[in-house]
């Protein structure tokens, strides 16, 4: 009885749905179980007598949260994510994720979008984004190219299946990795700096448009950026993540209310909750 | 269009053929004067002569004989060092093991083992296959090895993040990556493969271009010799530009773009 406990973990819902209004109001008064949760989490490269790279890391993630990780360059936010994607395991501690069960290997499980957009140069957008399939090859061809047809016309980029990924802008490759991404399947998506490499133009032109998708898309997702404006924009709640020097994962709610735009940057809470990511950052570095 | 087309190889081959006319016009003119006798150095006219006086001999039996043994030297060399390039990178001991004993094969020479070759294959098409694959398959194996190490790590952390096996991630991204390195193998080796071809010929045989250059140079039939040399390199000329084609087109429709 209490690993059943153990494993729905309840806790108390502050996120997206419950502030969508009384149509998801009935149903989530329940409370949602974790997606991902990690505890006291450590890992450090094995002939490195280094600092470790990640210690004592403690968060979680729950149904159809947007949650983004941020802190300063090198605390381990990707390794944290290749963690866990099941490209490394960790030195010490514990992560569950609640749809895998926990002795099965969790490479293949998550959809995991990489820095770079990683479009294989010699495939077209469709083969690239039949990829996933191919691997795994669980649904029949035909349907899989509709899926992938069907995106493509709702992320703003019909007709351009046949395209190679040099024949593409920048913001355009990026969004053809996502779409890639979301045929991997499973309902969580791990995002890694996605808009990262985009010039500020395009990557406000990519938030709109994923803040458009967002709720239709029903996924969790756990987003890495080095952009706070971007982070409050985007996300249910931010974890700010320590340096090397070590310290604590703080915690910081986004109470916007949903939909959002990306022309809120202007608005006060907006701002107020920018600045407090900002000194909370400060701190964490200058310790 | 047509006007366009011929600006575009005016302009990509005509400093080369403007210089080739310049050169054999020159070599023609030292030939006529008579510096040097026509045994020593004879004009590319005289040449041109001899070429359409033996044409009969020349493309009717020695062209086709040193072309099969070309083809089949390449086929082997391309078969033997794709597997043994594809081999080596998968098995580490297999390289661990091998490629010391690749290196060492490249550095016989040839013209020491002939006497072996001779006395196992006689006088046959396979003493000169024999060479042709031992100066072919080298360029084939490294190409083929060189270029399955280059790996990317981040594409392949990206499939493995997706459920790719090993064999999923050779076939998906190292075998791609690699075709740039693993043609330039096989173009290198296109070449070997006919100073392969002659040098086999010239170890001992009845018919080939290198047979009928070395023959005619015995007799101090100039012409004829160069005659049979330039049939050579016009034939290596055209084989490599197949491959070259070849690997065009490849790369062409998969949108790799040079």
């Amino acid at each position: 009885m209490a690993v059943l406990f153990a494993n729905l973990n309840f806790r108390p819902l502050y996120f997206r749905r419950e502030m969508k209004g009384s149509f998801y109001r009935a149903k989530e008064v329940t409370r949602i179980t974790e997606i991902i949760s990690v505890h006291n989490l450590s890992y450090a490269y094995a002939k490195s007598a280094d600092a470790p790279v990640l210690s004592d890391i403690s968060l979680a993630v729950h149904q159809g949260e947007f949650v983004s990780l941020v802190g300063t360059s090198g605390c381990g936010k990707s390794t944290l994510f290749k963690i866990i994607a099941g490209l490394l395991e960790p030195s010490s501690g514990e992560l569950r994720l609640h749809e895998i069960s926990a002795t099965a290997k969790r490479l293949g499980q998550v959809a995991y979008m990489p820095q770079q957009d990683l479009l294989l140069p010699w495939r077209t957008v469709l083969e690239n984004c039949l990829l996933p399939w191919e691997i795994k090859r669980s649904r029949s061809k035909a349907e899989v190219t509709s899926q992938v047809i069907e995106l493509l016309e709702r992320l703003g980029l019909a007709g351009i299946e046949n395209s190679f990924p040099h024949e593409l802008s920048g913001g355009m490759r990026q969004r053809v990795a996502f779409l890639r991404t979301l045929i991997t399947g499973g309902g969580l998506l791990l995002l890694d700096e996605p808009f990262g490499a985009l010039d500020h133009m395009t990557k406000r032109e990519m938030h709109s448009w994923l803040l458009e998708i967002l709720d239709e898309l029903d996924k969790t997702i756990l987003f890495i950026t080095h952009d706070l404006e971007e982070a409050v924009l985007l996300s249910d709640r931010i974890y700010l993540l320590p340096g090397r020097a070590g310290g604590s994962v703080e915690e910081i709610l986004v109470d916007l209310p949903r939909p959002r735009h990306s022309k809120m940057n202007y608005e006060p809470r907006f701002i107020e909750l920018r600045a407090e990511l900002e000194r909370k950052l400060y701190d964490n570095t200058a310790v | 269009m047509i006007t366009r087309l011929f600006r575009k190889n005016l302009q990509n081959y005509g400093p080369f053929l403007v210089l080739l006319l310049f050169i054999l016009g020159l070599w023609e003119m030292l030939a006529r004067i008579g510096v040097l006798p026509p045994f020593i150095l004879p004009g590319p006219l005289s040449i041109g002569t001899a070429l359409v006086e033996n044409s009969k001999i020349l493309f009717g039996l020695h062209l086709p004989a040193t072309l099969q043994e070309v083809l089949l030297g390449y086929v082997l060399s391309v078969t033997c060092g794709t597997l043994l390039g594809l081999g080596m990178h998968t098995w580490r001991p297999l390289e661990k093991a091998l490629y010391p004993f690749i290196i060492i094969s490249q550095t016989i020479p040839l013209i020491a083992l002939s006497p072996v070759f001779i006395m196992w294959f006689g006088y046959t098409l396979w003493s000169k296959v024999a060479v042709v694959f031992l100066t072919a398959f080298f360029p084939v194996v490294v190409g083929a090895y060189d270029g399955l190490q280059q790996k990317n790590h981040a594409y392949e952390d990206l499939l493995r993040t997706m459920g790719a096996s090993t064999r999923q991630i050779l076939l998906k991204t190292r075998i791609p990556l690699a075709l740039p390195s693993y043609f330039s193998g096989l173009k290198l080796s296109m070449v070997y493969c006919v100073i392969g071809a002659t040098i086999g010929e010239w170890l001992g045989g009845s018919k080939g271009l290198g047979y009928f250059s070395r023959r005619m140079a015995g007799n101090l039939q100039s012409k004829e010799m160069f005659a049979a040399v330039v049939l050579l390199s016009a034939m290596g000329v055209g084989l490599f530009l197949i491959i070259a084609m070849i690997e065009k087109i490849i790369f062409k429709k998969r949108g790799f773009h040079k």
